[in-house]
């Protein structure tokens, strides 16, 4: 990632000279730990309007609300990544940091910050909050969730916390809306510069922030000591510096990292030392201990049942399938109700247009495309619904506790199981649900793997093959073929995306196994404004960026798929048996390119039998004579040796768009008109597909070759529209695609070169 | 002395030194694990791995992995 650095050094523009004149400010930043209710004060704050852009050059989202606070005055809120410390190990981190050093070009300083506190966990939080008010900006304190501090007994005295900390302090609890009248009343009017308590480093390290600090006070960086440490401390890179504040600097941040006597890596540690002492200090003045210390918080009752041994473990699988089952059923009905709207509006296009080009290029190209986009959206907002309530209640962090060991094993995060779960709906909402991964290399492994779990558009030609070519005996009295063929696709899945997880672990994304390291918080109740507003923010976020990708793509495939047009001759109606007869070209059991004009006015009139099969001969005729047809032709000789024909060639292609396109593809190739997995017609018409020589193309060795091959191919464009979103590229898509689709076809081989030697074709 | 994942459910202790990646030692400094810091060991996962400890007043878990990297003193 490479930035882009000014001519002349910029000084941040942080208040110049400590005497500066304070204004009402007009940008304010939200800063906190994850968990503090940092989201929620916002979303209390701004409501629906919010936007979410991004931050050139990095994939983190910037969130930027306006926020009414009186008759006179509206604010913009940015809300900054959650962090622990503005020391950054990760791009979200850094963000923050940056943006409060005033080191991104492309956001300004804020004028103000409120950094939100939870009251029930002080310590840690103020861990960022005493970092940020040594950076000088004018700063609010939100001590929100005082409700659950008391209920713990631990009430927190916010006068003397107040007093202790050098800026104002606000008692909030943002869930009720509790304090938000006195926050934007206290942002309306000049917010103070903090005065915050001294840290006393060790001496060393003392002094080297001392000598950095005199370079940034020549150029009257106001103060210099709080920016001074996050510099030291942060691991900021040399260039940087230097674009940023000049050679001097720079220079000088060397220096001082020589005369700390510790590692450059290891001043962050050093530094966390000292500040704990001071925060035990403070906190030690400021929160009322409870008489009983043991007292076991509401959260500790609960968390003995949900991560006990045997009932966590069974309240997981239940919560789990619930999960599964909305998406995979619950999701499908509005799923069917788009679809079917969609078929309206198609069929109503059709009768009210000419024929033509351009209502071809409507309803089979852009009414078409537009449905593969909407119709993932009720999957996305189900999955999104119950990632937010679960995440909002805090039990997202038991889930990721609980299966912690599973995914280790594998070398992914414990965060990484629900994504993947989805994932057997659809990957798109999984991969989307991967952003709670903050580890950029779990999160990528997650990414790349998650196709491979079965999802639901593969049923269709799972279920075509196997009713098709997997004859139905039964054995041990309950156990079908059929149904052990399917259970075994499946943990082929599971299997595969378990060994390449594996894989990419040891290769790409090698490096030592990121700690888990990961807060319970205590549970909650969750803010259903919190829900809409996400849900809302994931469904546009997919409609506007990878919406636009996918139907761009669905045009360009049904433009394929329908061009070059047949050329048409003049001849008037040739009878049925016409569609039978050899073709120039010499391919068997290929179709005429000639055929008759088309009738007009016809569309809206009864069809007969004849004129039907006529249209079915013609679509299949059309389709072999288009670009999608030739490419379908090419490509015979590299997956001939997995046994299949053009044809499937063909099918391959369409289903290139979206997995269950095969078998609508399949029966306008077969011209068996519209067709899906239950169609008789196509069943037979597959049986009695034959090569040149006569030999039978499709038996079970090929139909199992085939269903192995779905099984690992990568067939989904919007998959790979939303994973350019993800990772801000098309290096992961095409990646994603040209591997899977190598395992695809390695699998593919080898069960059919296998099968055929041992004779398995025939049966 | 001990390492963390040697303690039990229920045990309280005091962190005498931590070892580990950098990385990782300075973020669980940050979170507020340094030296000196009393915890309770409150459970460990139900397939064993990971283990969650009460520290100034959360939850944290950790692997096992990286608690043994942790030096403590019962208390």
């Amino acid at each position: 990632m490479s930035v882009a650095f000014p001519q002349n050094p910029v000084v941040p523009a942080a208040p110049v000279s400590p005497n500066a004149p304070v204004v009402a400010p007009r940008t304010v930043a939200l800063a906190g730990n994850p968990n503090a209710g940092k989201t929620t004060l916002f979303n209390a704050l701004t409501g629906m309007r919010q936007k979410v852009g991004n931050y050139p050059g990095v994939t983190v989202d910037k969130k930027e609300g306006r926020c009414r606070l009186d008759d006179e005055n509206e604010i913009t809120i940015l809300d900054l990544p959650g962090t622990y410390s503005l020391s950054p190990k990760s791009p979200d981190e850094e963000i923050a940091r940056d943006v409060l050093l005033g080191l991104r070009e492309d956001t300004a300083v804020p004028d103000a910050v409120v950094v939100v506190v939870d009251a029930s966990n002080l310590e840690r939080n103020l861990y960022l909050a005493t970092q940020v008010l040594e950076l000088g900006l004018p700063t609010i304190i939100a001590l929100n969730m005082t409700d659950i501090a008391a209920a713990n007994g631990r009430r927190v005295d916010a006068a003397q916390l107040s007093h202790q900390l050098g800026a104002p302090v606000i008692e909030t609890v943002a869930l009720r809306g509790e304090g938000l009248a006195e926050l934007r009343a206290a942002l309306a009017n000049e917010v103070p510069n903090p005065r915050p308590p001294s840290l006393e480093l060790p001496p060393q390290l003392h002094q080297a922030r001392a000598h950095l600090a005199a370079k940034l006070a020549e150029l009257n960086v106001a103060a210099a000591d709080g920016i001074a440490l996050r510099l030291l401390c942060g691991n900021a890179k040399y260039a940087r510096i230097q674009a940023y504040f000049g050679e001097a600097v720079a220079r000088g941040m060397e220096e001082a990292q020589a005369m700390s006597g510790v590692a450059p890596e290891r001043l962050g540690a050093s530094e966390a030392g000292a500040r704990y002492a001071m925060l035990g200090a403070i906190a030690q003045k400021t929160i009322a201990r409870p008489q009983n210390d043991a007292a076991r918080s509401f959260s500790d009752r609960a968390d003995a049942i949900l991560t006990h041994k045997v009932w966590g473990l069974a309240i997981f699988a239940f919560i789990t399938l619930l999960v599964f089952q909305a998406i995979f059923s619950w999701a499908s009905y509005p799923m069917e109700w788009i679809d079917g709207g969609l078929k309206v509006v198609g069929e109503a296009v059709k009768a009210r247009m000419a024929d033509g080009a351009l209502r071809d290029l409507l309803v089979n190209g852009i009414i078409a495309g537009v449905g593969a986009v909407l119709v993932f959206l009720p999957q996305i907002l189900v999955l999104f619904f119950f990632i937010g309530l679960l995440e909002d209640t805090g039990y997202m962090a038991r889930a990721a506790f609980l299966m912690d060991r599973l995914m280790a094993r594998v070398g992914l995060h414990g965060r990484a199981f629900i994504p993947l779960l989805s994932s057997f709906a659809c990957a798109i909402p999984g991969i989307m649900a991967t952003r709670t991964i903050s580890n950029r290399r779990d999160r990528m492994t997650t990414i790349l793997i998650a196709p491979l779990m079965t999802c639901s558009a593969r049923l269709p030609v799972y279920t075509l093959m196997i009713a098709t070519f997997i004859p139905a005996t039964r054995f041990w009295g309950i156990f079908s073929l059929p149904a052990m063929v399917m259970f075994s696709l499946y943990l082929a899945g599971v299997l595969a995306a378990m060994g390449a997880a594996l894989v990419f672990k040891k290769t790409l994304f090698k490096g030592p196994p990121p700690p888990l390291m990961l807060e319970l918080p205590p549970y909650k109740i969750p803010s259903i404004r919190n829900l809409v507003t996400t849900m809302w923010e994931r469904a546009s976020m997919f409609l506007k960026r990878a919406g636009t990708v996918i139907l761009a793509i669905s045009i360009v495939l049904w433009f394929l798929l329908s061009y070059p047009k047949i050329p048409i001759t003049g001849a008037p109606d040739i009878s049925p048996a016409a569609g039978m007869h050899r073709d120039p070209a010499g391919k068997a059991d290929g179709m005429a390119p000639i055929v008759e004009a088309p009738s007009d006015g016809a569309e809206n009139d009864a069809k007969s039998d004849a004129e039907k099969a006529r249209e079915d001969r013609l679509a299949a005729a059309q389709l072999d004579y288009s670009f999608g047809g030739r490419i379908g032709h090419a490509i015979e000789p590299l997956i001939k040796p997995l046994g299949f024909n053009w044809k499937i060639g063909i099918g391959l292609i369409g289903a290139m768009s979206a997995r269950e396109v095969f078998v609508s593809t399949m029966g306008t190739v077969y011209s068996v008109g519209e067709a899906d997995e239950e169609s008789v017609s196509l069943k037979d018409a597959l049986r009695g597909d034959k090569w040149p020589d006569g030999r039978p193309v499709w038996n079970t060795l090929v139909a199992v070759s085939l269903l192995v091959y779905f099984v690992f191919a990568m067939q989904c464009l919007s998959t790979l529209a939303v994973v350019r979103r993800e990772t801000g590229g098309w290096k992961w898509p095409l990646f994603m695609q040209v591997y899977m689709t190598g395992l695809a076809w390695l699998a593919s081989f080898a069960i059919y070169q296998i099968g055929s030697y041992f004779g398995w074709g025939f049966k | 002395m001990q390492t963390l994942d040697t303690l039990e459910a229920g045990d309280r202790a005091e962190i005498l030194e931590i070892g580990g990646e950098v990385e990782t030692v300075e973020r669980l400094m940050e979170m507020g694990v340094v030296i000196g810091t009393p915890l309770r060991v409150t459970k460990f996962a139900p397939l064993g791995d990971p283990l969650e400890i009460e520290v100034r007043g959360y939850h944290l878990s950790l692997r096992r992995n990286e608690a043994s990297a942790i030096s403590v003193q019962k208390i």
